[in-house]
């Protein structure tokens, strides 16, 4: 049956022709936006190294330096996910070893991402 | 035919590291990498300052001092360095992505650019970091 198929129909119903596109263009957006948000994370580095405890506490739970933090980190973890992933793509061979790796990559990211995510929540919202 | 049947004839190899000459936008290209890799890294130290953070002052006085240690400092230099220069290169890549810049002469000129401004940055971060009390 599926010689009846023209490969114009294969083509729109299945592979890379399926999200390439938003795969591409979220890759991209989310590249855009780590700009200033990265720039901005830096400026925070060095006040945050230059205080206290005490201080790190007080700037995190300003609203704005909660929320940039947070967005940094989930898009961050995010960029940094489907980067490592072509990395494993284009090096590692196929089999089990390479999807493992993929899968290993997706965790670590998603894990760190929520971790740090839920810290600066917990020390925004109890001020502790 | 004949090519083909001849024994233990040479298959083309294709072009890797070991046989191009090294020019800069390939170190670009390879650098883009690398250092986005060592990010992977800067990351993860990230969520671990959230974490300590939110784990108490103990917590936040170790990873602290851990960051504040000469190996800390060294991988931190480096990890500023790689950002500035994986900021710098990717600005680079949304610029080809729209289809400009892709002329020899530009591309070189563009890789020189990037290389300079992540050492120009990283050390006036440092320079300001140093001023400031952050290190």
């Amino acid at each position: 049956m599926s010689s009846y198929r023209t490969p114009l129909s294969r083509a729109r119903g299945l592979g890379s022709a399926k999200h390439g596109v938003g795969d591409w263009i979220s890759e991209r957006v989310g590249a855009i936006a780590l700009v200033p948000l990265t720039l901005w994370a830096v400026f925070a580095v060095l006040r945050l190294a230059a205080g206290d405890y005490g201080f790190a506490v007080a700037w995190i739970t300003q609203p704005l330096n909660a929320v940039l933090m947070a967005l940094t980190l989930v898009v961050s973890f995010w960029h940094m996910q489907a980067g490592l992933r072509v990395v494993i793509e284009d090096y590692v061979e196929t089999g089990v070893g390479k999807t493992a790796l993929l899968v290993l990559n997706l965790f670590v990211c998603g894990l760190a991402g929520a971790l740090a995510v839920f810290s600066i929540l917990k020390v925004a919202l109890s001020g502790a | 035919m004949t090519d083909a049947t001849k024994a233990g004839r040479e298959r083309p190899l294709s072009p890797f590291v070991s046989v191009w000459r090294w020019h800069i936008t390939m170190a670009a290209s390879i650098a883009h990498r690398v250092t986005g890799v060592a990010l992977y890294v800067a990351a993860l130290i990230a969520a671990a300052w959230a974490i300590s953070l939110a784990s108490g002052p103990d917590a936040y006085a170790a990873f602290k001092a851990v960051m504040a240690s000469p190996i800390g400092l060294v991988v931190m230099f480096g990890l500023t360095v790689s950002f500035f220069y994986h900021l710098a290169n990717g600005v680079r890549h949304l610029v080809w992505d729209t289809g400009r810049g892709f002329d020899i002469k530009t591309a070189n000129a563009s890789a020189v650019l990037v290389i300079a401004f992540a050492l120009a940055a990283s050390i006036a971060i440092w320079v300001i970091a140093a001023m400031t009390g952050a290190i």
